[in-house]
């Protein structure tokens, strides 16, 4: 059942740099084209910066990875250009499900408010999501993708990367100012550079399968503790696009992976699931899992990305999502310091945010796969309380956790400029803005993060005093309407008040009455230049 | 200082131990941990605090190695 059959074949092409008699030197090259490195390959490319991007395979195939794809990752692909082929691909879903038995303990709703262009989730095969990337990058004449160009070497040094790389023709050197390494949770590169990854190992074994039927199951995210047709364990089961069901079955510790992966063993649990017989099995593989991280991302010009960086367990849907979140928050900032706008050491701020975004998600899918797979009689019964409580009291409905499901961070970062005035809404200082339906000038509907796009961005509300001054401004009832008030209630708008927004459409700073040099030292504090002379 | 409060509030100690005493009777070993973990979790939500249960879990744990290291301490007393 492994061996992955190839959905997309690309092909290995000769590249001039081959031919040249010393390397070739590049501004950025990219290791990995999965998800991560698409995307910040993708948002470089988007950004001006030309990207070689390599990777060892030439294919994609077929294979259970990710598939859930929370709203803040849909809204970076929206920017990126492929959101609306993985929307009509995707199952949207919002809803979700937890059951004891056979009784349900309670539902949760992930998106319970309109007005904001992307759903909750999608689910996703990762390949079709790859492949949408794949088709992005090829639009764009500034992205090169090399396939089965391996990376066997790195030597390192102060300006910049020289990378050995094999490919099918033979050997050759890139030169390269930045290295981004997203080649995934066994990273050939992390191993070059002998960083450690260290972290917490986790003993029970799942069992995911893929299954192929007409089912009149909802939309939604099943997941059950001790559920009837699998005594003592956990269960999740998940729409995916194609008639796909993905069926997540803890097995234990001393499950016998090669054993438990045969049909004759796979078949009659999934039968006992869904009562019936009228499915075929598209995947099935069994996994144990990691929660941990390099300490450190950014190791002189090699920056690590995605499960490269870390890795956490699958509940909450916090691998793709975070990596993607990492693409994003690495892009601009590369873009800057490879423009001369910014001083390297605003990378630096990509090790802390989203080092603290990895421990965040390593904390929940932590906490989660402690509930889900308990290990000890007493850790059981503490579950078994908590499950039982949960009919009877709020409290501990709130303790149960089958998967916190991926949030992006609010960052606490020197990037941003302390609020010096209250606010309420929802739009949170560091946190990625609240999106909101607006219209355009000339009236056409369009929503707020789209017309934000990836560039540090001014929103003015205006009070009769000129608009305040700065690269990009947008002022509220000219180049965008506010047709519902939703803008307005969302940010605490009120006359005169003023946002500064990231190029990863994080909220920077904010005023309800701003001077020029507040602003301009806000946006300089943006870009790592805070204290630095104008 | 310590958010724990460690000084006696019941206004008579021995009701409230027996009450722990009389929920157990009866149970067996596996349903008496059943009972003490809902307990447990029903009165640190009540506590709501995580710093004192921080703290009530290092004062826990204190009184477990002392009870491991003199197992018979309490035994010359009647």
């Amino acid at each position: 059942m492994n061996t992955r059959k190839t959905l997309y074949q690309f092909g290995y092409r000769r590249s001039a740099d081959q031919d040249r008699p010393s390397p070739a030197r590049h501004p950025v090259i990219v290791v990995g084209a999965g998800p991560v490195g698409l995307c910040t390959a993708i948002d470089l490319a988007q950004r001006g910066v030309p990207v070689v991007l390599l990777d060892d395979a030439d294919r994609i195939g077929e294979g259970s990875r990710g598939i859930c794809y929370a709203k803040r990752t849909l809204e970076i692909l929206d920017r990126l250009g492929v959101a609306a082929s993985c929307l009509e691909k995707g199952v949207t879903w919002k809803l979700g499900k937890v059951f004891q038995r056979e009784e349900q303990l309670y539902a949760f709703d992930l998106l319970p408010e309109d007005g904001h262009k992307m759903p909750a989730f999608i689910n996703l095969q990762q390949y079709y999501l790859e492949h949408a990337l794949v088709a992005r990058a090829a639009e764009l004449p500034n992205l090169d993708i090399r396939w089965r160009n391996k990376v066997s070497g790195l030597k390192p040094r102060n300006d910049g990367v020289t990378l050995s790389i094999e490919t099918p023709e033979g050997s050759y050197d890139l030169d390269a100012d930045w290295v981004v390494a997203a080649d995934g949770a066994r990273s050939a590169l992390r191993g070059m550079l002998g960083l450690d990854f260290k972290g917490e190992v986790f003993e029970d074994r799942f069992l995911i399968a893929d299954v192929k039927m007409k089912g009149d199951f909802p939309p939604e995210r099943w997941f059950w503790f001790d559920p009837p047709f699998h005594d003592g364990r956990s269960a999740l089961l998940h729409k995916q696009p194609d008639d796909v069901w993905r069926i997540d079955l803890q097995l234990g510790p001393d499950a016998d992976a090669k054993a438990e992966q045969a049909p004759d063993r796979v078949i009659p649990r999934i039968r006992q699931m869904l009562g019936h017989d009228a499915f075929t099995l598209e995947w099935v593989s069994v996994y144990t899992f990691q929660c941990r991280r390099l300490e450190r991302f950014v190791h002189g010009r090699v920056v690590f990305a995605g499960d490269a960086a870390h890795q956490v367990s699958p509940f909450g849907a916090r691998g793709a999502n975070s990596g993607i979140q990492d693409a994003e928050n690495l892009a601009w900032k590369l873009a800057l310091v490879i423009g001369g706008e910014a001083p390297e050491s605003l990378l630096d701020t990509y090790d802390v945010e989203r080092s603290a975004a990895a421990d965040e998600n390593i904390g929940h899918s932590t906490r989660s796969t402690d509930f889900i797979a308990p290990r000890s009689a007493q850790e059981l019964r503490f579950r078994d309380a908590t499950l039982a409580l949960a009919r009877h009291a709020d409290f501990a409905k709130r303790m149960v956790n089958s998967g916190r499901l991926s949030m992006p961070s609010t960052y606490e970062t020197s990037l941003s400029t302390p609020d010096e005035d209250e606010w309420s809404g929802s739009a949170r200082l560091g946190a990625p803005l609240p999106d909101a339906p607006m219209h355009s000038g000339n009236g056409e509907p369009i929503w707020l993060l789209e017309a934000l796009g990836g560039e540090e961005t001014l929103i003015h509300v205006p009070n009769g005093s000129p608009p305040p001054c700065g690269k990009r401004v947008l002022v509220i009832g000219q180049d965008l309407i506010d047709p519902e008030g939703l803008f307005a209630r969302r940010f605490d708008a009120t006359p005169g008040s003023t946002y500064l927004v990231r190029p990863d459409q994080h909220l920077a700073a904010r005023w309800r009455h701003a001077t020029p040099e507040s602003i301009a030292r806000a946006s300089r504090r943006i870009k790592g230049l805070d204290g630095e002379p104008a | 200082m310590s958010a724990l409060v460690t000084e006696s509030r019941f206004p008579d100690p021995d009701r409230a131990y027996r009450a722990l005493i009389e929920a157990h009777r009866g149970l067996s070993d596996e349903q008496s941990a059943a009972l003490n973990s809902s307990l447990v979790l029903i009165l640190a939500n009540h506590i709501g605090d995580q710093a004192v249960l921080q703290e009530a879990l290092a004062l826990a744990k204190l009184s477990l190695e002392q009870t491991r290291s003199t197992p018979k301490s309490s035994s010359g007393r009647h």
